[in-house]
């Protein structure tokens, strides 16, 4: 895909470094302390045009491509993470889904209230069921013209805020070949029956929720239903994750490259045995290990997203994007930890959150295991038809 | 009315500056260039005065190398409406730039001249002086707060301990300080819109400007390295090297 005018991304680009260090990087405390993004932070993220980077231009959006879109999220991905957090379900999941499986109506009803900064939620994981989705138990009943859903989501990113939730569910008792006994549902968070608990607490991501949404007879009517079509569900949620995996991605190589800066900066400031820490060979080493593996991840991320606008084969190198930067990000985070020595354990430096922020980039859109079991399944298979792996 | 608001690229304000080996200046090769900062509240300032419905247009002008194409394209997406680049690749000094200007205003006959008090890149403080004398016009420099009313304009100055306050009669022109507002980040929708605004380029030569230099470099060197300190035991010893060193 072409995607937008090179120039003008640049200079979007140079906007928002700039915007997201003189902005959002000094909002951090506040949007830690509220557990929250403040409005008027939220404002100016809507005017700077952050929920509307991948929704097609005629749509309200600025219709980038794939290397576009995960470039900037990398670039947003240094400032705090509900940062993205707030703009990534509207861009990545749902706009994917709409794009790829929307009906002509849906698309002109929710692209342009998506790429405006109305905010959305994408229900897939339950109670019962979070990497094996396929087994999910919330139920969507023909009635009438219309569904009746009824079930319960769980740990669902903005379901608090939420105005549109995409929502999956079983159109039939029985599983299906292909999983499609899934459909997939555009709901109107207001709807009756539908309620959204208390947000959890979590290890960290503050600014960012996430809560359970009980769908309790909710009736929805026929053009709910994504694309028109039963059964289309799960396939367009994988499409979805796929993408989202790019995105968590480029939030690991973007968040990785801040606490490396940090580490430095410590590394530099703090002496010990008469000396600045960063004058050690053993600290070198882990600065110098964090740089290479930081690297690493910012060319896969710009081959996969190549790959991607180019209409190749994407699955490996995306799964394996996300397994390694996520992994990666763990691991610079861990140094940035050890570099502050006893610092480095305390609320008061920025180390300690960066620890537990990071953590979920190995478990959400798919955890490390199933990025392992996807890699294998396709180098297994590639293998099996006598080509590479 | 129409505000003319001239913008510089200059080195950007993160970067920090290394002197050319050769001490003929400051080394611009692979480094980031953005609007003069003080430029970019001129840009807002005329922006505000449109908002409020105190403006019809806004012109942003530049002189500057083929790339200063980049930094209308800024002003543009801020919220300037057309902009005129004047080509060269010489390092123009604030006298031609001024004359330059002053062929500008002519032609297009702004209300306001809105520009930074100075570039960030040789802080010379003169292109907006210089450009009301040639003008003949009237000059609020080193804004702080402006106010329009009717067909004057009130500027309140940043001056050695305190504020001055002069009224102007329109046209002026009118140099910006820092404090006079906080500018804009250039939205994404206003970025892609700015590509579709006009962008007249011409050369210094369409104005029949003498652009010769005036002035000449001698050398550029790196301002000298601070020595560390020194620390003493006690008030007595202090005092005894402050008179040591013949400073009291
Ligand atoms: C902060 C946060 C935000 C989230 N946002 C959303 C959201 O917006 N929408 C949404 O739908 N979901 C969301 N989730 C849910 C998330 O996607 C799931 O938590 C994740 O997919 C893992 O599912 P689970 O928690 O049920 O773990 P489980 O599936 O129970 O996994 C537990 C462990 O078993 C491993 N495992 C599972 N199956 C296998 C296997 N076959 N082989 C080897 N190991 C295996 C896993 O790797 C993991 O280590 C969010 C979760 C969190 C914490
Ligand atoms: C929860 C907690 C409880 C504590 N309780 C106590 C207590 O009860 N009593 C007490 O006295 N102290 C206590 N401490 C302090 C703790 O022992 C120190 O934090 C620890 O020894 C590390 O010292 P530092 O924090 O000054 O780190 P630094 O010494 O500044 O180390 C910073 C980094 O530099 C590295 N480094 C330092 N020197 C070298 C070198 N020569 N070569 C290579 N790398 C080097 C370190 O490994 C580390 O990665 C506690 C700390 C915490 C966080």
């Amino acid at each position: 895909m072409s995607g937008m005018d090179a120039e003008v991304f640049d200079q979007f680009i140079e906007q928002l470094w700039r915007y997201v260090h003189e902005r959002l990087i000094p909002a951090e405390k506040d949007v830690i302390a509220a557990n929250a993004i403040p409005e008027d932070i939220l404002d100016e993220m809507r005017e700077m045009g952050l929920f509307g980077l991948t929704m097609p231009e005629e749509y309200g959006g600025a219709g980038m491509n794939t290397s576009q879109y995960v470039e900037t999220i990398r670039v947003l991905s240094y400032a705090l993470p509900a940062y993205r957090s707030i703009t990534s379900i509207n861009l990545g999941m749902v706009c994917t889904a709409l794009k790829k499986s929307g009906t002509e109506a849906q698309k002109a009803e929710w692209l342009p209230r998506l790429a405006a900064g109305e905010i959305a939620c994408f229900g897939l994981t339950e109670p019962g069921s979070g990497s094996d989705s396929a087994a999910m138990q919330t139920t969507a009943v023909k009635d009438g013209n219309g569904y009746r859903l009824n079930g319960s989501k769980r740990y669902i990113t903005n379901a608090p805020f939420a105005k549109l939730g995409l929502i999956m569910a079983r159109t039939s008792k029985e599983p299906l070949p292909k999983n499609a006994h899934v459909s997939a549902f555009l709901v109107d968070m207001e709807k009756a029956g539908v309620t959204v608990g208390k947000p959890d607490k979590k290890m960290g991501q503050e600014g960012s929720q996430i809560a359970d949404i009980y769908l309790d007879d909710v009736h929805v009517d026929g053009d709910a239903l994504l694309g028109g079509e039963e059964g289309q569900g799960f396939r367009t949620a994988m499409m979805s994750l796929d993408n989202g995996r790019l995105s968590v991605a480029a939030a690991s190589a973007g968040y990785a490259r801040r606490i490396l800066d940090t580490a430095m900066r410590y590394a530099q400031d703090r002496k010990a045995f008469g000396e600045p820490i960063n004058q050690f060979q053993l600290i070198q080493a882990m600065l110098a290990d964090s740089e290479a593996e930081i690297y690493a991840a910012e060319c896969m991320l710009k081959d996969a997203t190549a790959k991607v606008d180019a209409g190749e084969p994407s699955l490996l190198p995306a799964a394996s994007t996300k397994l390694f930067a996520s992994e990666m990000c763990n691991r610079v985070a861990n140094r940035c930890v050890q570099i502050h020595g006893g610092a480095g354990y305390l609320a008061e430096y920025e180390a300690e959150r960066f620890y537990r922020d990071s953590r979920i980039y190995t478990i959400y859109e798919g955890t490390s295991q199933i990025m392992q079991l996807v890699i294998a399944k396709a180098m297994l298979r590639n293998f099996a038809a006598g080509g590479q792996a | 009315m129409k505000i003319l608001v001239p913008v510089k690229r200059v080195i950007d304000y993160n970067v920090k500056p290394r002197v050319k080996a050769d001490g003929s200046g400051v080394d611009l090769a692979n480094v980031k260039m953005s609007m003069n900062p003080f430029d970019e509240i001129a840009v807002e300032e005329a922006i505000r005065i449109k908002e409020a419905g105190n403006a019809e247009e806004i012109v942003a002008v530049s002189v500057g190398p083929a790339k200063a194409q980049e930094t209308l394209r800024t002003a543009l997406a801020m919220g300037a409406d057309r902009a005129i680049l004047v080509e060269s690749d010489e390092d123009l000094e604030p006298l031609a730039v001024a004359k330059i200007l002053k062929a500008i205003v002519e032609e297009e006959q702004p209300g306001l001249v809105l520009l930074g008090k100075q570039s960030i890149s040789d802080d010379s403080n003169q292109t907006g002086q210089m450009l009301a004398a040639l003008l003949d016009r009237p000059q609020g420099t080193f804004a702080n707060t402006i106010t329009l009313e009717g067909d004057s304009i009130t500027v309140k100055r940043e001056i050695d301990g305190g504020l001055e306050t002069v009224k102007l009669t329109l046209p002026a022109i009118v140099t910006t300080d820092l404090r006079l507002n906080e500018p804009r980040y250039a939205s994404l929708p206003n970025i892609m819109k700015a590509k579709k605004k006009p962008l007249d380029t011409k050369s210094p030569a369409d104005f029949g400007v003498d652009t010769a230099p005036r002035l000449k470099t001698l050398k550029v060197s790196e301002p000298p390295v601070r020595q560390a300190g020194e620390k003493v035991e006690d008030v007595d010893a202090l005092v005894a090297k402050i008179k040591a060193l013949g400073i009291a």
